[in-house]
């Protein structure tokens, strides 16, 4: 019974997250979602047990860049969306409001970087939405990152989006929207934050007219606060605006700083783990080329471990790399085995690096028929043991392994006992 | 007894010899049947434990029982051993033991052969039983014997040479290798005090000696599974028991007369209490410091095993000899 | 199995006219010293070990895959009899993974009775170590002594779940037992008492000279090698590395209590017994705090659905057992038994060093290093 009771609440939570992701993905057209079902709720139940705002954040900077590009489609748009993601997250914030002590503190953090940014955004609001957009098609790629850290569905939109830069702009308008939904989302769960919300959007106020009307109003709605659609949509539209000063802000800093924005970023990003996701791809196709990487996403479900899936030609090579490149340097094989998936075998491999304090997770695919996977003995003597314990019960062959016997079994064993298909010799049947 | 000794053999003297062989022999199985039950039972103790309890009043028939067991069982002899070798090795091990008992001065009076050379004798034949743990681990066939008896076969040998290089000094003190001289000669004041360093040296040669912790190498239970003796097992087994504990019986007596002043009271007021009794009290406190030894020393390591019998405890010895020597000689009005 | 994986080599030829041959000594796998069904086939010219091959596989029951057709908490007991000197972490490696993938929250008095059988795991498991250690070395008496201590400690378990070695006594989302009336108090005596006796213990032992000599700069390796091996607890400890999962991946509730991870930075087996013995005093600091704030009155069990269904995907997670890390993989397809479950045992992968460490040692440093290893072999073979 109190099952019963306790269930619901992580549902419906899942539900109207999906609910409301549903939505913003029918509008931005998303492409290939599988496997979302059920990462989704998950990830949107830990995304607001964790720290709902620092969330948002990054994802409104990115968003807000946009913003500035494509201003006028999204006012429009996100004033109409913002009201239907309030309108579902409503619930869910207020629920956890009591919970969440630290919205208070990522949003005062982020007030100075405001006050600067709404600052400079008044200062040269008309050069700034000239240059944003002109930055827009420059700095696309690193934003776009940020954004796409959220989930991998994001993530994959976000990396055709540096592909197909053209498509960038009409996907910023989209984002905006999801921008403001979140910036929804924010305003509802800090109720400590308006006070200092206000305090911030007075100090914009000063700043500039423009902002300052639009953040009044939202401040205004913001302390209401009791989930009417109205406060929502206009709390939704004070946030966009926010993001949209911040983002001036950050597009100046992005392109003082080059490549050091995202790793600003790193701390509030949506996984903690995330940056450490995006350095690993990045050094990796920096190196090997981005085909190489067959997968690359936060496994929510294993206390957030970057993973990887890697080709399998090219394995040792990597293999290589991950252990001896300074950055990464992963020294320690924890674990490695093989997983019997029916249409394929995987090797799974935990790797840790000592010098960085960091977790990797690494998949590598092989066929059931033919299975190689290159021994990566030679790196890591640890992995010895383990290769001939997955041979002798997965039956992966691993190249390169100098002494490849079966370790648990008799010699004589015949079959891989792990797969699915074994069916157990035995001389007297 | 000497007496005996001397006169022409008849089939009268050889009965009395012997009836008296049996009755050390009997009382030596006494000692070791009891030497085992004491040894369980203080190892017990010091362990926490209880010890043997079970059989007979306070588990005193345990080590009866243990070798009726033993001597009832079946006798297994590994297929490919050596059969002559074998059989020959248990005998070979206990024999010697045997036998160095025959010089030992118990008192006064209880004494099998009083000769001049007694402890020159009883060194000799000691060397012996390392004879038959090497032929033990040679014919059983295992490896694990062979390791034994080969490290027994070292250890022995070496230790054997400070062993006697530490007597020497008592030799050189009394002028005499008959034990029962040597005893005399510790009226005034035992062998231990002038001899403390000898004493040290010949202790812990001895326990390397008897293959007993921490110089218990050879049977290693935890790294040898029992060493040379681990093929054998009912009676064949039980000599080689019994030759361990009979040695520690020669042992214990040997340092008693060498170190302690045999039958002679530790007082000379205590005269009235007769010497047999002084020579068990003593010779019971040497085997009881053999079982708190084992109680609680971990073993030793091959190579740090001779390297300190040849680099440590012979150079101690030899520097022994030298130091008494020059007493001695001082002592005589030499300088 | 495995007839040629050696050979031996005759030398005719030596200087000394003498025939010298090389010897394959098989150890186990009923050997004293081997610490259960395990066999090393060791080449050795007189008693110097010139190569050693590790053969294992006597108790491999197959865990993993009976896995497969097993429910979560039907797994439980299997886990029991991996490590069967300290199943409670294997009970908790399980459960972690599985509250893990749900995204369960453990009840607070559920996470300090957790923490605490634990670690009183621990201190029982190092205490079997430390005896079996010392009786590998031909030391006799404190094997008993360790067993003595570790009975309390067994005691205390068979009064908390009913089982002495084989508890069974975690679930997914709590555990199946509440501390019954008076336990606490107990293991606080217990606590009380045992550090007293880990003094006894470092003045029969510790300072002995046989002993030091004997394990002084034996099975030596550094950093570089252990990271190498995937070695992991105190075998990487030992090395220098200030490495403990309780410390650096706090799990269960190990942050909230005060306790140092000890290191060394010799990597022999003199190292290792060091900081196994620094190892007991830790956990029993821990202990003590944990027994003090001990919740007065909860749940121990948390809300958790009848039948536990983690979502499909995988997780990998890792804990720090008394012999190094445990891992737990589970790969899941949203049904309530898992699709593959693979358990990273440390006894496994500590073992992979062996060969190595035991080429050119005497015959007598290869149950010390063995024993300084601190396998069990239910581990091993899985």
């Amino acid at each position: 019974m109190s099952d019963e009771k306790r269930k619901p609440t992580p549902e419906e939570k899942a539900a109207a997250a999906a609910e409301a992701r549903a939505k913003a993905e029918s509008l931005r057209k998303l492409r290939e979602q599988e496997a979302q079902a059920s990462q989704e709720p998950q990830e949107e139940v830990s995304a607001l047990e964790v720290k709902p705002v620092s969330e948002m954040t990054p994802e409104e900077k990115a968003a807000a860049k946009k913003a500035a590009a494509a201003e006028a489609i999204a006012k429009a748009k996100a004033a109409k969306e913002a009201k239907e993601a309030a309108e579902v997250e409503t619930p869910v914030a207020e629920q956890q409001s009591e919970a969440v002590a630290l919205p208070a503190k990522p949003v005062s953090e982020m007030t100075p970087e405001e006050k600067a940014a709404a600052k400079k955004a008044a200062a040269a609001e008309a050069i700034a939405k000239a240059k944003a957009a002109k930055e827009q098609a420059e700095a696309s790629p690193p934003p776009a990152k940020p954004v796409s850290e959220m989930t991998p569905e994001e993530k994959a939109a976000a990396k055709k989006a540096a592909a197909a830069e053209a498509l960038a702009k009409a996907k910023a308008a989209k984002e905006v929207k999801e921008a403001a939904e979140n910036g929804a989302d924010t305003a509802d769960s800090a109720p400590d934050a308006d006070a200092k919300a206000k305090a911030a959007a007075a100090a914009k106020a000063k700043a500039a007219a423009a902002a300052a009307a639009k953040a009044k109003a939202a401040r205004e709605a913001g302390g209401d606060e009791s989930g009417d659609d109205d406060a929502k949509a206009k709390a939704a539209a004070a946030a966009k605006a926010k993001a949209a000063a911040a983002a001036a802000a950050k597009a100046k800093a992005s392109q003082a700083t080059g490549d050091e924005a995202p790793a600003e970023e790193a701390p509030k990003a949506p996984s903690k783990n995330q940056p450490y996701l995006d350095k690993y791809v990045s050094r990796i196709s920096e190196a090997f080329g981005q085909e190489v990487i067959e997968a690359s996403y936060i496994n929510e479900l294993a206390k957030e471990v970057p993973t990887l899936t890697i080709q399998n030609e090219r394995w040792h090579q990597i293999a290589q790399f991950l252990k001896d490149d300074e950055q990464l340097s992963f020294e320690y094989l924890s674990d490695l085995h093989g997983v019997d998936y029916e249409d394929r075998l995987e090797v799974y491999y935990h790797f840790y690096s000592y010098k960085n304090r960091q977790s990797l997770a690494v998949k590598v695919k092989t066929s059931r028929e033919d299975s190689k996977v290159a021994s990566v003995m030679d790196l890591w003597h640890g992995a010895n043991w383990n290769e001939r314990e997955t041979f002798d019960l997965l039956g992966i062959h691993f190249p390169g392994h100098k002494d490849l016997r079966r370790i648990l079994l008799p010699d004589d064993w015949v079959g891989y006992p792990l797969r699915k298909d074994y069916v157990q010799y035995d001389e007297e049947v | 007894m000497n007496t005996l000794l001397q006169q022409a053999p008849s089939w009268g003297s050889t009965l009395w010899f012997i009836v008296a062989a049996v009755l050390l022999l009997a009382v030596v199985l006494g000692f070791v049947t009891y030497a085992i039950y004491f040894e369980r039972k203080v190892i017990g103790w010091m362990q926490l434990r209880i010890g043997p309890n079970r059989v007979g009043p306070l588990g005193l028939l345990q080590t009866v029982a243990d070798v009726a067991k033993l001597l009832l069982k079946e006798d297994i002899r590994p297929q490919h051993a050596d059969k002559a070798l074998f059989t020959l090795a248990p005998i070979l091990a206990y024999a010697p033991a045997f036998a160095v008992l025959a010089v030992m001065p118990f008192t006064e009076s209880i004494q099998f052969a009083d000769l001049g050379i007694g402890l020159l004798y009883y060194i000799a034949l000691s060397g012996i039983t390392v004879l038959g743990v090497i032929t033990a681990g040679w014919a059983s066939n295992n490896k694990y014997s062979l390791i034994g008896g080969l490290r027994s076969a070292a250890q022995m040998i070496s230790y054997e040479v400070p062993l006697v290089m530490s007597v020497v000094g008592i030799v050189l003190l009394t002028g005499s290798m008959n034990l029962k001289d040597i005893v005399e000669a510790q009226r005034d004041v035992w062998n231990i005090v002038p001899q403390f360093i000898g004493f040290a040296v010949f202790i812990i040669a001895a326990q390397a000696e008897l293959n007993r912790t921490p110089f218990d190498l050879p049977e290693a239970e935890s790294e040898l599974v029992g060493g040379y003796h681990v093929e054998y097992s009912g009676f064949r087994f039980a000599m080689f028991m019994l030759a361990e504990y009979v040695y520690m019986f020669g042992m214990g007596a040997l340092i008693t007369i060498l170190f302690f002043g045999g039958w002679l009271p530790i007082h000379p007021s205590l005269d009235f209490i007769p010497g047999i009794v002084w020579f068990i009290l003593k010779f019971s406190l040497y085997v009881f410091l053999q079982f708190w030894i084992r109680a609680t020393m971990p073993r030793l390591r091959v190579d740090q095993l001779m390297s300190f019998a040849w680099k440590v405890l012979l150079p101690v010895a030899l520097f022994n000899i030298l130091l008494t020597a020059v007493v001695v000689s001082y002592q005589n009005g030499m300088f | 199995m495995n007839h040629n994986i050696l050979t031996t080599h005759v030398d005719t030829s030596s200087e000394t006219g003498l025939r010298t041959e090389e010897m394959l000594l098989n150890v186990g796998p009923q050997h004293p010293s081997t610490h259960g069904v395990f066999r090393l086939v060791v080449k050795i010219d007189g008693e110097t070990i010139k190569e050693a091959i590790p053969v294992m596989g006597y108790l491999h029951r197959g865990t993993e895959k009976l896995a497969e057709n097993l429910t979560y908490t039907q797994i439980i007991p299997y886990t029991d009899r991996m490590d069967y000197v300290s199943a409670m972490t294997n009970n908790y490696v399980l459960c972690h993974a599985v509250e893990t993938m749900m995204g369960l929250e453990i009840p607070e008095r559920a996470q300090f009775l957790r923490l605490i059988a634990m670690e009183l795991n621990r201190v029982a498991s190092h205490l079997v170590w430390w005896g079996t250690f010392l009786l590998d070395i031909g030391a006799m008496g404190p094997f008993l002594y360790a067993f003595r201590d570790r009975e309390t400690i067994l005691d205390l378990f068979n009064e908390l779940c009913g089982a002495r070695m084989t508890f069974n006594y975690m679930r997914v989302g709590g555990v199946k037992w509440d501390a019954p009336p008076g336990w606490i108090d107990k293991a606080k005596e217990f606590v009380q008492y045992m550090k007293k006796e880990l003094n006894n213990y470092h003045q029969l032992v510790t300072g002995n000279e046989i002993f030091i000599s004997r394990l002084n700069g034996i099975g030596k390796f550094d950093t570089k090698t252990a990271l190498d091996y995937s070695l992991s607890g105190v075998m990487l400890r030992s090395t220098g590395v200030k490495w403990d999962l309780r410390k650096d991946e706090p799990y269960c509730i190990y942050d909230r209590f005060e306790f140092d991870v000890p290191t060394a930075t010799e990597g022999d087996c003199m190292a290792r017994y060091h900081l196994r013995m620094a190892e007991i005093e830790q956990s029993l600091r821990i202990l003590e705090q944990a027994l003090e704030q001990f919740p007065s009155e909860g749940e121990v069990m948390g809300k958790v659905p009848r039948v536990i269904r983690p979502p499909a995907g995988e997780t990998y997670v890792r804990i720090e057992s008394p012999r190094g890390e445990i891992g737990c993989y589970i790969a899941s397809q949203g049904k309530d038994k898992p699709w593959r479950l693979k358990f990273r045992r440390p006894s496994f992968t500590n073992l992979q060093i062996l060969p190595k460490l035991l080429q050119g040692e005497n015959l007598s440093n290869m149950v010390a290093i063995l024993g300084s290893i601190d396998i069990v072999l239910g581990e091993v073979d899985c």
